[in-house]
């Protein structure tokens, strides 16, 4: 990899947001290459979900510029950025806890037989094969795809959640704290899925607060605080100690034990 | 919305899944149940069969046709984790509107004087615009002001009774034509019922459309991430819970040959219990049209049980109250058996 050019996916260039006079976001210039898998982490309030909302079309940026593959995007809605093939899995699972599993992967983007607008009809058996191809896909197995899901665990709801967007062979993922509310079991499988991605060469940005999780999977760490960037690190060139002194500020005195390492 | 709040502590991913048994079968269950005792009662009180009375049964399921229909368009706004307790209002001021564009030449004392006479489909027309227009500001309000559906609704409930009342200062408008009358003749309002029924029950179920009024009483946040537009929708299905509603007041008005500004008192609310009855959830994002129409018939069968056990009118609304109550309540108590609460 090492020399090797490679294309710029997505960039960003002094991107910010504020919430009135909370400056969440500041001059955020971010960057991320063809195939690459960086993981975005910070303390509470260091931005991330912020940046993560700008970059999926959730929130207008307040400043600042949007590069998607070279050219500026700029996104109204998150339809929006999902059609230029950003797609996003969120912190609060984003799913509609009374729909079936192919309900909630193509809700929004039903496949349907003619086009009536509201009033199409829905092609419930396309809905079904591409589901279970996509579930294939990320290797998640769910017994029975029209249960609601309400009635399934953390884990295989996340699954859903990833393998919505992952299916809609997408140009880059953004997962804001995939693993946040699962248990160890679950969180391996999700890693897995993850580790599928990078394997089939979808770049991912991932937000989470587990470093042991960063470092077993990205490539390059971005540190987020008080809603600037404050370093890029390699993970392969890193250690926890210095990620963990970027995240807080404080160039020394991290104990090796950290709890937070 | 409050899902990350949740921690779960997880079984593993095979857990073996069962299906509830559905709301629908439920409701089921609870009619024939409701129609048994009121047979048994029969048998012993009256000396005859509640349910094998044809006479009985055509009356039962006219009066519910009526709110059956308001009781379509309440479905869907349920559905979607909302209210609407404008309908019996709206009955009551399309009523009186759109009666007055359908009376007779021969009338002298007719509203528009110069306006009688009209063919069938102007004042209907006209009614399903009033009922339209009133659903319209309903979702309106809802969507853009952000005001929760209660209120907004329950202003238009207020506001479409006064326009009820100052539309003729108070008097009965009369005399429809033959054509317009028809609406409410025989069993007409029945299927008049169950075609909207039908229609609505292949659009929930079988349409974007339906998909989307669950997703959105599901979570309005994962609905709104995924792209679908839900201040559209809202206002919508507002749109046509008040042309249901608009619909249902000709309905009435024609079955009655007379519209007054105090018709459709209360039918909001019978229309909910009917929802409810039927399993519709009032937290939102379950329930069907299927459901709705079991709960129907539920209280249809429940009102007219009481009339042929001679109860008195007022047991029947003191004991109306409490189903609409214990239904809610049944919910409620679904709710917590569910595996993870929203």
């Amino acid at each position: 990899m090492a020399g090797e050019e490679r294309k710029v996916i997505l960039k960003t260039e002094g991107l910010t947001k504020h919430y009135g006079g909370v400056h969440a976001l500041e001059d955020a210039d971010f960057e991320l290459l063809e195939g690459e898998h960086v993981a975005i982490v910070g303390d509470n309030g260091a931005g991330k979900s912020t940046f993560v909302r700008q970059i999926t079309g959730v929130e207008k940026p307040t400043a600042g510029k949007i590069l998607f593959e070279g050219r500026e995007v700029e996104f109204h809605n998150p339809v929006d950025a999902r059609e230029v093939g950003i797609e996003a899995v969120f912190q609060n699972l984003a799913l509609a806890d009374d729909l079936d599993v192919p309900s909630n992967i193509f809700l929004g983007r039903e496949e349907t037989y003619f086009n009536l607008g509201p009033f199409s009809i829905l092609n419930e058996r396309k809905m079904l094969q591409r589901s279970r191809e996509a579930l294939e896909k990320t290797g998640v197995k769910i017994p029975n795809l029209h249960n609601s899901i309400a009635n399934m665990s953390g884990g295989q709801r996340q699954c859903v959640a990833i393998s919505r967007a992952a299916s809609f062979a997408s140009k880059l993922i953004l997962m804001d704290e995939p693993t946040a509310a699962l248990g160890v079991q679950e969180t391996t499988q999700v890693e897995n899925i993850i580790r599928g991605l990078k394997a089939r060469g979808i770049p991912l940005i991932l937000v989470s607060h587990n470093l042991r999780q960063v470092f077993n999977l990205v490539d390059k760490i971005w540190v987020f605080r008080r809603g600037r960037i404050a370093g890029m690190l390699e993970a392969g060139k890193t250690d926890g100690n210095e990620v963990v002194s970027l995240i807080t500020g404080v160039q020394t005195g991290v104990h090796e034990n950290a709890s937070y390492i | 919305m409050a899902n990350q709040a949740q921690a779960v502590s997880v079984s593993p991913v095979e857990t073996p899944q069962k299906r509830p048994r559905s709301h629908e079968l439920n409701a089921l269950f609870g009619l024939i149940g409701i129609a048994l005792i009121f047979e048994l009662l029969g048998w012993l009180f009256q000396g005859q069969s509640f349910l094998f009375n044809p006479q009985r049964l055509s009356i039962m399921i006219l009066q519910v046709s009526v709110i059956g229909i308001i009781a379509i368009g309440v479905t869907q706004v349920i559905i979607t984790g909302g209210i609407d307790l404008s309908s019996g209002s709206i009955v009551g001021a399309t009523a009186m509107i759109a009666m007055s564009f359908a009376q007779v030449g021969t009338y002298p004392r007719a509203v528009y004087p110069a306006l009688t006479d009209l063919p069938v489909v102007i004042p209907i027309l006209i009614g399903l615009a009033c009922g339209l227009a009133a659903g319209l500001i309903n979702g309106l309000l809802i969507a853009f002001t952000k005001i929760p559906p209660f209120i907004a609704t329950l202003g238009m409930m207020v506001t479409a009774r006064g326009v009820a009342k100052w539309y003729t200062k108070g008097q009965p408008v009369s005399f429809p034509t033959d054509g317009f009358a028809s609406l409410g003749q025989g069993m007409t309002p029945v299927f008049i019922f169950l075609a909207i029924a039908l229609l609505f029950h292949v659009a929930l179920k079988y349409t974007v459309y339906g998909k989307h009024t669950y997703a959105i009483g599901s979570n309005v946040q994962a609905s709104r991430m995924s792209g679908i537009n839900v201040e559209r929708h809202l206002v919508l299905v507002y749109a046509i819970a008040g042309l249901l509603a608009g619909l249902a007041g000709m309905v009435v008005a024609a079955r009655g040959l007379t519209a007054q500004a105090g018709m459709g008192v209360m039918y909001e609310l019978d229309a909910i219990a009917m929802a409810v009855i039927g399993g519709v959830s009032l937290s939102g994002g379950r329930g069907s049209i299927v459901g709705t129409l079991i709960g129907a018939i539920i209280f249809g069968v429940i009102i007219s049980g009481f009339t042929f056990l001679r109860l008195d009118a007022y047991y029947q609304e003191m004991i109306k109250g409490v189903i609409i109550v214990a239904a809610v309540v049944a919910d409620v108590y679904r709710q917590k058996m569910r595996p993870r609460a929203r």
